[in-house]
């Protein structure tokens, strides 16, 4: 009789998945990004739920094909599962997540508030350089390179910037 | 087909055709900003719609590109307003306005609702609409700050108005008719609106347009 292959242990997975890192903006993992929700081992099968970030991300197959990927490196059966509710939100991006994004020139998302941002917040309100630090920037376009970015200015250093929205 | 899907196709309808419209403008919006702004909340739309075609393939028993591309344009759901072709910038100012400020209305009720899948959706796509908003809030200050650009988006918002009335259902446009007034200061005319028992002529253009690639690519083709 052969001994039972040892479990997988969720932790395993986990750390697995924190060295994938997000197609767009490879400075972050997708488990600092906030996107895997669940992770749950059964036998020899891994359940994921990976949650979009904005739904219209391509980015999201990209994701999906590589934890599966990682998954079957660990010699388990990957099972990911695209939820599509409202559980992700810019808040998810763990602490060292957007250390990351800022120290790569992305000022990371400001927390969200009870209600959806307004202009006069983003015009008025304090966002931050990721290059001096100056809070003296200014909103060049509500919308940027990708869906989750806005362009800003920075007076100081006289550097334009990436914001991250808040969603 | 179960109410459910036909009120999912409405939403993934709309999202869909405005996201190939707003489209248009990539590459050539009155200024770079622009390009970059109407091609963002394109992709919003459009991946909107992926996921809501996703939950009608489901309940169908086939995959999301089916339900968006393989239609004759009969079968859409699509409210008129977002069917127009009009690369005109006041009147994509207006048609953007109208319908974020309708949509608005749409999802608080969604958001709502008794369907758990349903309202949860709603409530991920309210997050991306609210840049939506604000840029339509913006745009529409910055038209009725300039002497050409008021009357030229008051006519584009008189032009769509009927349109504009048919996006919601009875139920929900007297809240959208409410925050109209009180934003352009101003009663709307009491007209019928036009609504999603028929397509303008312009859909099957568009949709001939959208699936050409599909239509010559080989069942089961990978991109």
């Amino acid at each position: 009789m052969s001994a039972p292959a040892s479990a997988l242990a969720p932790e395993r997975v986990w750390e697995a998945l924190a060295g994938i890192p997000d197609p767009e903006i490879p400075v972050i993992s997708i488990v600092d990004l906030g996107v895997v929700r669940d992770v749950r081992v059964d036998d020899r099968r891994v359940h994921v739920e990976l949650t979009p970030t904005f739904m219209g991300c391509p980015a999201l197959d990209a994701m999906r094909a590589r934890m599966e990927e990682v998954i079957r490196g660990l010699g388990a059966e990957p099972d990911v599962e695209v939820v599509l509710d409202d559980s992700w939100s810019t808040d998810r991006i763990t602490a060292a997540g957007r250390e990351k994004l800022r120290a790569a020139g992305f000022a990371p998302p400001a927390p969200r508030g009870p209600e959806p941002p307004t202009l006069v917040q983003l015009e008025r309100g304090p966002f931050r350089c990721p290059w001096c630090g100056s809070t003296s920037t200014r909103l060049e376009n509500l919308f940027g390179p990708t869906p989750c970015r806005s362009l800003r200015y920075c007076d100081d250093c006289r550097q334009p910037f990436e914001q991250f929205k808040t969603i | 087909m179960s109410d459910r899907v036909g009120l999912l196709l409405q939403l993934a309808d709309d999202e869909l055709i405005l996201g190939w419209r707003n489209s248009e403008w990539t590459g050539i919006a009155p200024f770079l900003e622009e390009d970059v702004a109407f091609s963002s909340i394109a992709q919003n739309e459009i991946g909107h719609a992926r996921a809501l075609y996703e939950l009608v393939a489901r309940e169908l028993g086939t995959d999301a590109d089916a339900v968006a591309f393989d239609r004759p344009p009969e079968q859409y759901r699509s409210a008129p307003l977002v069917e127009l072709r009009r690369l005109e910038w006041a009147l994509t100012i207006a048609r953007h306005w109208l319908y974020e400020t309708a949509d608005a209305v749409r999802l608080e009720a969604l958001q709502a609702s008794d369907d758990a899948e349903l309202a949860g959706i709603a409530a991920k796509m309210a997050r991306e609409e609210a840049y939506h908003r604000i840029h339509a809030d913006m745009w529409l200050d910055r038209l009725l700050a300039s002497d050409e650009g008021r009357p030229r988006l008051e006519e584009a918002l008189d032009e769509l108005w009927p349109y504009a009335l048919g996006v919601l259902d009875d139920e929900l446009r007297a809240e959208f008719v409410r925050r109209v007034e009180a934003r352009l200061g101003r009663s709307q005319p009491d007209v019928d609106p036009v609504g999603r028992d028929r397509h303008e002529a312009e859909l099957a253009e568009l949709l001939d347009e959208m699936t050409s690639v599909r239509r010559t690519a080989p069942a089961g083709a990978r991109w």
